[in-house]
Parts: structure tokens; sequence; C-alpha cells
């Protein structure tokens, strides 16, 4: 029993990393309806601009953090403007594959700026401490990881909830047509949430390199695929979907490399989004909308 | 009458072209004009134009976003070798079963994923494609991720050709068939063609499962000529690539899956030398050409000797 609670709460600092990435990819799905495949590449670029911050600047983990959130906010409304602005109109299979040019473009071209090797988060950033409470290990980098990651959440929860740039990206995301007709502008509202979107994908970029200690230019990949899963899980396009799908995926995962065969941990990832989608592709939240001829 | 006759001339006419293309490329590897670096490129561009054309049939003319090309190319890899290095069959053996194989899974991934639509489709096609090279990481049999090295080289110039051929004569044929209008329709308005009695669910199957089996085709040809296979060549970056031909070429155009799928193989052969640019380079030519001619190079229109005659005489 003390095993599993203590997995638990491996699960849970994993699970928030990956809520916080699935957050981004739920809310540009939900917006212009694209899988924005450069979203693991973004967090990929926090994790560096962190990194940089931490190791030429000497800064503290949380103002890291913070330029990590304020670059990926600008890189990501860059992106959005550049490359996905104009092809709103074109079909979903050419946006795809730009999603899927940009995704390459950040790859290599940090590969070529930075070289291929993983970096070492420095130590000093963080320092780590186990706490022993009542026979389980708690690491402080995880209270960290989860208690940045539930905030940010929180933050966001309040952004869509109660301001008007939520009720803007709200109604975008509903009916982009009406929307428009009641005085909202589109494109600043799209551009809003990459710049949320992005940032929080930042954030969990630094949060992956305190919590694996390593940052390389192909960290996004996987990561990415798997937040991505978790977006689905929770119905993509809904925010608090992909809050709780994050959690499932981080869970699961600690669960089958601490139990299981953790070579096999991907493979359940993905068994997972098969499941959910030939059962309910709209996912845990999602509503069946029905098909219109 | 007439007509006749000049079918008869065209069919002849492009089977010479072919026979002496087959020929001359024959005739350059056997004196050794054509050096190992030449021949292991025209080895890729064969593989990728067998793949383009049969992603490009479910892509393509379907109209179905399938993201697990790769899975069903690892799948025919593994067939072959199993067939050829492991238990001592043919050369011919090892690509049946690959396309057996290939076309069981294609059936067995395609018959609950095609209900799905669009984006759900391309993601449940993915994590399929991700399912099977992890599982084969995690055969003992096959090495699991270590793969399977010394794989004899049997794939050779003759098997290429032919099997570029077999594709294309298949893909070309079944889409002027009455079967191939029925999966356009599918394509270009799933209701409507259902509203007129097709059964659209079997023709999403049949194009998916011809496309698997090309795509263990490309595996097994692959396999047996760069020695070494390993799940992580696999992997979805590799489906990616192919989408991206059919994508350039034109998403239901056979000429366009083909000439997309030589210039890639030009360019990456070209760039070789400096990986990291190369892939930039790639990336930037997505974009861009997504966003300036987001139909891909021929749009869905075909490359024949009407259009080629149309340039050369200048008239529009």
């Amino acid at each position: 029993m003390l095993e599993f609670i203590q997995q638990l709460i491996n699960g849970l600092s994993l699970g928030a990393i990956y809520a916080l990435i699935a957050l981004g990819y739920t809310m540009v799905y939900g917006i212009i309806k694209l899988i924005n495949f450069a979203h693991g590449d973004i967090m990929m670029v926090g994790a560096f601009v962190g990194y940089f911050s931490l190791t030429l600047f000497g800064t503290n983990i949380l103002v890291a953090m913070l330029a990590a959130m304020l670059v990926c906010a600008i890189l990501g409304v860059v992106i959005e403007k550049v490359a996905y602005r104009p092809l709103r109109n074109s079909t979903r299979i050419a946006a795809l594959i730009t999603a899927i040019g940009v995704s390459l473009f950040l790859e290599y071209a940090t590969i070529f700026a930075l070289g291929p090797a993983q970096k070492i988060f420095p130590d000093s950033a963080f320092v780590v401490r186990a706490y022993d409470i009542a026979g389980l290990s708690i690491l402080n980098k995880d209270v960290f990881v989860f208690v940045s990651a539930v905030g940010l959440m929180i933050i966001l929860q309040y952004i869509i909830k109660w301001t008007k740039t939520g009720k803007a990206m709200r109604a975008v995301s509903l009916d982009q047509e009406a929307a428009v007709l009641m005085g909202i502008s589109v494109d600043n509202t799209i551009s809003i949430t990459f710049a949320i979107g992005s940032a929080l994908a930042a954030a969990a970029g630094v949060m992956v390199g305190v919590y694996y200690n390593t940052v390389n230019p192909l960290m996004g990949i996987i990561p990415g695929l798997k937040a991505f899963v978790a977006a689905v899980l929770g119905g993509i396009g809904i925010i608090p979907g992909a809050m709780v799908g994050g959690f499932v995926m981080g869970l699961l995962e600690t669960m089958v490399s601490g139990y299981g065969n953790s070579l096999y941990r991907d493979a359940v990832a993905f068994g997972v989004l098969i499941l959910i989608l030939l059962i309910k592709p709209t996912g845990i939240f999602g509503k069946d909308t029905g098909e219109k001829v | 009458m007439q007509t006749l006759k000049n079918n008869w001339a065209r069919f002849l006419g492009e089977v010479l072209i072919l026979v002496v293309l087959f020929t001359l490329v024959q005739y350059l590897i056997t004196t050794g004009l054509l050096n190992q670096y030449y021949q292991i490129n025209l080895t890729s561009m064969c593989i990728n134009i067998i793949l383009a054309v049969s992603l490009n049939l479910i892509n393509g003319f379907t109209g179905q976003l399938s993201l697990g090309h790769a899975g069903f190319m690892a799948l025919g890899a593994y067939a072959a070798v199993i067939m050829t290095n492991m238990m001592d069959q043919p050369f011919i053996v090892g690509l049946l079963a690959a396309c057996l194989v290939a076309g069981i899974a294609g059936f067995v991934i395609g018959v609950p994923t095609l209900r799905l639509k669009g984006d759900y489709l391309a993601i449940a096609t993915l994590a399929f494609g991700e399912i099977i090279r992890v599982t084969l990481q995690n055969i003992d049999y096959v090495n699991g991720p270590a793969g399977i090295l010394g794989i004899p080289k049997l794939t050779t110039w003759p098997w290429l050709f032919g099997a570029v051929i077999i594709t294309i004569l298949v893909v070309v044929n079944l889409i002027n068939s009455s079967y191939g209008r029925a999966i356009i329709s599918v394509r270009e308005d799933e209701i409507a063609a259902e509203l007129m009695g097709i059964n659209t669910t079997k023709y999403k199957v049949l194009a998916f499962v011809i496309g698997a089996m090309f795509a263990g085709l490309a595996g097994a040809l692959y396999a047996h000529f760069f020695y070494i296979i390993k799940p992580e060549t696999f992997n979805f970056l590799k489906s990616f690539d192919i989408l991206v031909m059919v994508v350039l070429g034109g998403l239901g155009s056979t000429t366009g899956a083909v000439i997309a799928a030589v210039s890639i193989t030009v360019l990456t052969a070209a760039l070789q030398s400096f990986p990291a640019i190369r892939m930039i380079i790639y990336a930037l030519i997505l974009i861009i050409v997504m966003i300036y001619r987001p139909q891909g190079l021929m749009g869905n229109k075909e490359l024949s000797r009407q259009t080629l005659g149309r340039i050369w005489g200048g008239r529009k």
C-alpha cells in the first residue's frame, strides 16, 4: 500500500507536466482545430531558455521559468502569424503538414545552433532534498513541479472563466463567425491563445529540466505525443479534460514502470489512446455533437 | 477500331519506354558505371516511390488521413526477414509474406479505426504505428530494440523495378475502375456516397489494406538492401516523411507522388553531409509549399502525355 502511494506521488508531478503541455494542445485545437505538432518543441525551446537563464545569467529557478514563458509566448505568437495564419482557410491536412514542418524546423534549428548533445541542468539551480513523511519519501522537486503546475492551471482557469480575454477565447472556439459579429477580434484572440498555450508549455519545459535533470533538442517529441494523448483522453478542445487527461497519463505511466515493464510504458500510452478513440472518440469530457449533412 | 489501334500503339510505346529504362539502368549497374553510392540512392528512390504511391491511395484518393504507414512498412520488413533469414525461404516468399502480414494488419487496424474521421483517424493510425514499433521492440525473437543484423542483400534492381511498376499499375488501374470511382466518391463526400448506395466502409478498408500491403512490400525491399532493421527506423517520423512526399506531390496524384518521392530522395542525398541543415531546409520547404501551394505540386491532376503535349505545344 505504501509503495502504491509512493508511486501515486511520483505520478502526480509527471502528470502535472503532461497536463500543462496538454493544455496548450487543447487550447489551440479548440480555437483553430489544428493539432499543433510543434507544441512539444516549443516546450523544448522553453527548457533551453530556462537552462541558459540559469547558467548564463545565474537567475533562480522561478525567474528562469518566467523568462522561458515570456520567450515562448512570443515564439508561439510568431509561429502562428508566420506559419499558421496564412493557412487558416485551407485544408486541415495542409495546416497539419505545416505544423510538422514547424516542429522539424525548431528541432533542427536548435541542433544546428547548440549541437545535438544533451545538456545537464545545473544542480545549484535546484537543490534536491528528500523528506520522509510517514514512511514516504517526498522529493522537493516533485512538490515544486506539482505546486507550480497547479498554480498555473488555477491562473489559466481564472483567465478563461473571469476575464474578457477568456470570454473572447471561449466565444471564438464556439463559433468564429458569430464572434466576429459580436466585435471580437478573432486574430488577436488566436494570438493570445497561442501565447498562453506556449507559455504553459515553456513552464512545463523548465519543469522537465528540473525533473529529469537534462535538456536536449529532441526532448519535446515524446512528452509532446504523450501530452497529446492526454488531451485526446480528456476530450480535445476541453480545458478541464486536458488537466484530468494529463494526470491520468502521468499516473498510468509511473504505475506501468513501477509494477510492470517500463519498456511497455510508451505502448500503454498509445493503447489508451486507441481504446478511448474506439470507445468514445470525443474523450472523457466530450459531448457527442452528431453529424450535420 | 481506330481507337483500339491507338490504344495498342500507346501500350506498346509505354512498354518500350519501360524496357529501355530498365535495360539502361541494368547495364549501368553491371558495367559498374553506377557505383555503390548511386545504387543506394536509386534503391531509396524506388522504395520511397512505392511508399508514397501506396500512401497516396489512402490519403489522396480515399481521403482518409493515415499517419501509420511506417508501422506497416515495419511489419513487412520483419515478416520478410523472418522468412528469408530465419526460415531460409526464397526472397519471393519473403516478399509475399510481407504483403500478406501487412495486409492482414491493415485489415485488423482498418476495420475499427476507419469509423473515425479526420484528425481522430490520423491520431489513431499514428498510435497503431507506434504500437507496432514498441511491440517489435519487446519481442525477443527479433532481438528487440537492437534489431536484426546480417540480412542477406537480395534486393536488386529487377526486384525494385518490378515492385515499383506493380505498385503503380495496381493503384492506377484500381483508381480507373468502378472501385476507384467509389473510392473517390468517398473522398469527395462520404455522406452523399453512402446515399448513393456505396458501402463506404468496404471501400475505405479496401484502399487501406492495399496501401498497407504495398507499404509491407517496401519494407521487405528496404530490409534486404540495407543489411539491418531495427524498430526505431520505423517510428512516426518515417510516417511523416512519407506523408510529406504525398502532400508535396499533391493529394490524389500518382505522378505527383512519384515526382515528390524522387525529388525528396535527391534532396536528401545531396545534403547528406549536413544533416542539421538538411532538416532545416526540408522543414522550410514544407512550410513554404503549404503556404503558397497547399494543394501540392500537381494538385489532384496527373502528368500524362496529354499534359506534356500541351506544354510542349505551348498551348493552354
